[in-house]
């Protein structure tokens, strides 16, 4: 397959065409058809990873309209360009993309009865739009994409109740000062450098050395801001909770693990390939601002998420937490750090996408989400909670899982740069999470109720009856998703050599301090 | 290019309009988070975005120069006027040729407002899109204004808790909740029904 990474968009495209055109007869045949593209796609991209890493300088450009790279200067012309980081992130998206399409068939015929082909059309393309995201070489055609996965991650997410229709018109809101700030700022750095090839802008800096023009400056805190509002950095997370808990399980499940990611990928992006480390670490105050904001930022995330009292909502506080990590994992500037963040990019999707898989399951069994519905979930559903928890464990860090490994560089990178208070603040957050998840684990064990919970059982009725514990798998279609992602979130884990050493292969072109005496 | 004579003339017209656009910048943002009705805060997202259109078309502007098509006499291809096939083929063989840089002065820079044509279509989607959710807001509550709308809001959560909580007496409470629906806002009356529905289904 010459053009691999061509077909990683056709597949979910056409998809979706399909799905609006034949889902108007047959509704069936909308979720094979979802499904299948993004099986389609999965293959294509792992195919375009084996070019990446049999290519001699780890890349794979694809140019649209039979522009060619040697005769013009790069710039003219759209161009996806295939680094080992954005085909990691690319598999990432699709991964997640194909699992939720496998997911969705149930909580999609009952949660949006009718409505099945307009919601894998938007399905689609959201997948097509942030795996675009992912490898686009051009920076004006990357707020394209950011715009087409963010106008159809709205539809999906409105496309539930009433009130997440209310959440997602802020959404929209933040959504598109975020986009238009970065557009804004492609603007600028197009007056500097007259060209929006994310290489060729690289390029023309160092070659001329715009590292005090003004306007890129300008440039720099227009598209830095931007992409803080739309990866819902502390300060501007206000949108997520409400949009994600008040969304479809479907639409939650895909949207979590991979929106805010993938914006963390376009920082580091911007910061590494566009703008250039010395550019954006030495000539900005954002190293010595941000990793103070990052540590309000996750001390905030992570107290808000003690005070839920509800799953989806205090998963989607722990994304805003996790945010944090990852933002902080770049601006401390080392090595390690870059590591972690990258490394926590994908693990973190992965572990996202059980929890919020596992929440779907329990949300349909339970038919809450609230923390009193999970009494004696485990002896009713054991695999599930099983699923969950992995995706938990991940979240606190512990061993085995591909948590356990990111966070470990990202500590490592903190106690490089000697950033104790990133340190700090991450073992803070690593406590409350374990708070927030042995809380669970009692809750699903033993069957009480939380103490102080006024919401009117002063019945004294905690046991359980018989029905309350009869084993009661979820559906299968439900399940198997769930156990294939927490299988990934140990594999990765266990594999994290691995995973490490293709992020080494893409930090090695970048000259980042490492810090002495650290192995 | 501006270096004859009119150029504080020029200058002060292109100042003139960046001064615009970050004044319709900032009218754009401050009508998004501050207005309390949605539709304004609609309004202020079209601003928002006409200021940033404004400043790419600022950007390409240039006095004095024509459309991006060779000039009949820097066509490397002979004249265009009278399209052979031959011709075409031949201009398939080579492609466009970089005219020097003394003979490209006289053509604009297309790409800015070639840019600024997907950026209004992206516009145009998300005013649609964000109108349409309006429509839903209204349907389902009543209302466009904000703090009237998370007042109902929290109002319908708290009952929500409540329902999901009393396991044992969830089956009164939605009709109870039906019927406070119906009461405030008798005038959409099957439509809240038909939302409520499944609502009261799931609660089971």
């Amino acid at each position: 397959m010459e053009n691999a990474i061509a077909w990683i968009f056709i597949f979910p495209l056409f998809g979706s065409v399909a799905c609006a055109i034949l889902g108007i007869s047959n509704r069936k045949i909308c979720y094979p058809i979802a499904v299948l593209s993004m099986a389609g796609s999965l293959w294509a991209g792992i195919e375009t990873l084996r070019q990446v890493l049999s290519a001699n300088d780890h890349t794979v450009s694809y140019l649209f309209g039979g522009w060619t790279l040697d005769a013009y200067p790069r710039g003219v012309g759209i161009e996806f360009h295939a680094d080992i980081l954005g085909i990691l992130i690319t598999l990432v998206v699709l991964g997640v993309g194909f699992l939720v399409s496998l997911y969705s068939k149930l909580p999609v015929e009952e949660e949006t009865p009718g409505k099945e082909p307009l919601f894998y059309t938007l399905f689609l393309l959201q997948v097509t739009g942030l795996a675009g995201i992912c490898l686009t070489g051009d920076a004006f055609n990357l707020y394209v994409l950011i715009e087409v996965a963010a106008l159809t991650g709205y539809g999906l997410i409105a496309i539930g109740s009433n009130r997440a229709a209310a959440a997602t018109f802020n959404y929209l809101i933040l959504g598109t000062i975020g986009a238009s700030l970065y557009l804004l700022g492609v603007g600028y750095i197009y007056i500097k450098t007259g060209t929006l090839n994310m290489v060729g802008i690289h390029d023309i800096i160092v070659a001329q050395g715009l590292a005090d023009s003004a306007t890129m400056q300008v440039a720099f805190v227009l598209v830095g801001v931007g992409i803080l509002i739309k990866m819902a950095f502390f300060p501007f997370h206000a949108w997520l909770p409400n949009a994600y808990c008040n969304a479809p399980t479907t639409t939650s499940s895909l949207l979590a693990p991979l929106v805010t990611k993938v914006m963390i990928y376009v920082m580091i992006r911007m910061v590494l390939s566009v703008f250039g480390v010395e550019f954006s670490f030495e000539s900005t105050l954002w190293t010595d601002v941000l990793p103070w904001l990052v540590v309000v930022a996750i001390v905030c995330a992570a107290v808000m998420a003690l005070a839920q009292r509800e799953i989806k909502r205090m998963l989607s506080y722990l994304i805003v937490a996790e945010v944090g990590y990852m933002v902080g994992g770049v601006w401390i500037y080392n090595y390690y750090g870059l590591i972690g963040s990258i490394f926590h990019v994908i693990s973190d999707a992965c572990m996202t996408l059980c929890l919020f898989l596992g929440a779907g399951l329990i949300l349909r069994k339970a038919k809450t989400t609230h923390f009193d519905g999970l009494r004696g979930l485990f002896t009713k559903m054991p695999l599930t909670m099983t699923g969950f928890f992995i995706g938990g464990f991940s979240i606190i860090g512990l061993p085995p899982t591909c948590g356990f490994f990111s966070k470990w560089y990202l500590i490592t990178g903190g106690m490089v740069s000697q950033r104790w208070e990133y340190m700090i603040v991450l073992m803070f957050s690593t406590m409350v999470m374990v708070v927030l998840f042995f809380r669970m684990i009692e809750r699903i064990h033993l069957a009480v109720s939380e103490s102080g919970e006024n919401l009117g059982h002063g019945h004294g009725d905690l046991g359980l009856t018989d029905q309350q514990t009869r084993f009661d798998e979820g559906p299968l279609s439900m399940l198997i998703p769930l156990l294939l992602a927490s299988a990934v979130v140990l594999v990765v884990g266990i594999y994290n050599q691995e995973v490490v050493s293709l992020i080494e292969i893409f930090l090695s072109d970048f000259n980042l301090p490492r810090g002495e005496g650290i192995e | 290019m501006f270096e004859d004579g009119t150029i504080i003339n020029e200058l002060l017209i292109e100042r003139l309009n960046y001064l615009i656009y970050v004044v319709l910048l900032l009218i754009g943002l401050h009508a998004m988070i501050a207005k309390k009705n949605l539709i304004k805060k609609l309004i202020g997202m079209s601003i928002f975005q006409t200021a940033i259109i404004l400043f790419y078309v600022s950007i390409g502007v240039k006095e004095g120069s024509t459309i991006p098509v060779y000039l009949p006499e820097h066509d490397p291809h002979g004249s265009h006027s009278v399209p052979s096939d031959t011709n075409e083929t031949s201009h398939f063989e080579h492609g466009p040729v970089i005219l020097d840089s003394s003979l490209v002065k006289g053509y604009a820079n297309p790409l800015p407002h070639v840019l600024m044509l997907t950026a209004i279509v992206v516009g145009v989607a998300t005013l649609g899109l964000a109108l349409a959710l309006c429509q839903r807001i209204y349907q389902g509550y009543g209302t466009i204004e904000e703090d009237e709308l998370l007042a109902k809001m929290e109002s319908r959560e708290i009952r929500a808790k409540a329902l999901s909580v009393q396991i044992p007496k969830d089956q009164k409470l939605p009709k109870k909740d039906e019927l406070k629906k119906s009461k405030s806002r008798p005038v959409s009356k099957s439509k809240t029904q038909s939302v409520s529905k499944p609502k009261s289904k799931g609660k089971k």
